[in-house]
């Protein structure tokens, strides 16, 4: 007769202790929290948008607001933040996107590299339609 | 050949005795060239025999002695003592129930490995007499580092998506899956998309990319997830974008 086998098992939960068991949990968290720059960005633009339907006086009243130095910390930030962020993901991009020409994988810096160039190339062309050169 | 002392904590836990696991320190006279799996071994024959653990094959290729060493997940065999200063702490892998002090309950990934359908799927059943199916080296590419995974559930102890969200198919059972889809002679990719393109499929990752960092067979799950992300939104806008392309 085959004996009684005795089960029970033991669950541990995972709290937050992971984020402190290596550098990379620390790294990955730096770049989720770093987004929440951009979106904060993304909805000050929302907003500005609305004053621009408000019209010439709401409009005016944004632009003067950007001006501030409390906007101008809040764009200083958010950009490092933002280039951060950016700089994390196109280094992420060959594993997404990996492309094989023949029977080769085209190297993992190519990939990277083309993105980076086209964010140098678009970050240009908005500059000079802004009016930076 | 030069012996040292080491010092081991290992995490204990007897399910017939005790409320919550333990740690528990063993002295072990250790060689050079020994790994962590040496040591359970030593401790086992001549101090502790009531310690438990798993492994077979002692050369990385059986995936059984995945264990935290150090609170990151390793194989025992392959996680050599001289890297090691000072106390090794040494417990079951993370986010699998502990069944009896090093050994985990596997359950839920055996299941969800088995959700995933990971084996060939052929387009069409062809009779003996045809001949075998020929792949070139470029298609045998797109897949093989896929195909070295050894089920020994690091990537799992590893991503704290699926400790948060048990739920999660997680990273060995997607690639997997992913293996076969970029196979040239597979055509099971829809049968597995209903597994790894929902919600507890790849959609739980969130591209922490631990999974490849401790992959002791240099796999890239996180890649395979991130790929089966995008031919799946792919799949999803023309799906409702160009419904005429439907087959």
């Amino acid at each position: 007769m085959a004996e009684k086998v005795s089960r029970n098992p033991y669950v541990r939960e995972e709290g937050l202790r992971w984020i402190l068991r290596h550098p990379r949990y620390q790294r990955y968290m730096a770049r989720e929290f770093t987004c929440l720059f951009i979106g904060a960005w993304t909805l000050l633009m929302v907003w500005g948008l609305k004053q621009l339907s408000e019209g010439p006086l709401a409009w005016a009243a944004f632009l003067e607001w950007l001006r501030s130095p409390a906007s101008i910390t809040f764009h200083a930030i958010a950009l490092v933040f933002a280039a951060y962020h950016s700089y994390t993901w196109f280094n992420l991009t060959p594993k997404a996107l990996p492309l094989q020409i023949g029977d080769e994988f085209v190297p993992e810096a190519v990939i990277s590299g083309a993105h980076f160039a086209a964010w140098a190339l678009l970050s240009l062309a908005v500059l000079y339609f802004a009016g930076a050169f | 050949m030069g012996e040292r002392t080491v010092e081991l904590e290992v995490l204990r836990y007897n399910p017939e005795t005790d409320k919550e696991p333990r740690f528990q320190r063993y002295s072990v006279v250790c060689r050079e060239e020994w790994v962590v799996l040496d040591a359970l071994n030593h401790i086992k024959e001549t101090i502790d025999p009531t310690l438990s653990y798993r492994w077979s094959c002692h050369m990385a290729v059986c995936g059984s002695c995945g264990m935290m060493v150090n609170g990151e997940p390793k194989l025992a065999c392959k996680a050599f003592l001289r890297n090691y200063e000072e106390v090794i702490r040494v417990e079951p892998l993370a986010h699998f129930p502990i069944e009896r002090d090093l050994v985990t309950v596997v359950d839920d990934f055996m299941a969800k490995l088995k959700r995933v359908k990971p084996y060939l799927i052929p387009k069409e059943e062809r009779p003996v007499s045809e001949g075998e199916y020929r792949q070139s080296p470029a298609e045998l590419k797109r897949f093989k580092q896929y195909s070295m995974c050894i089920n020994c559930m690091l990537c799992y102890a590893a991503c704290p998506e699926y400790g948060l969200i048990p739920k999660f198919i997680g990273p060995a059972a997607i690639s997997l899956a992913h293996r076969y889809n970029q196979d040239s002679r597979d055509g099971g990719r829809t049968e597995r998309q209903h597994e790894i393109a929902a919600t507890e499929g790849v959609w739980e990752c969130s591209f922490t990319g631990a999974c490849s960092e401790v992959c002791p067979e240099h796999v890239d799950p996180a890649a395979a997830l991130q790929q089966v992300k995008i031919r799946s939104t792919v799949d999803w806008y023309a799906h409702h974008l160009m419904p005429w392309l439907k087959k």
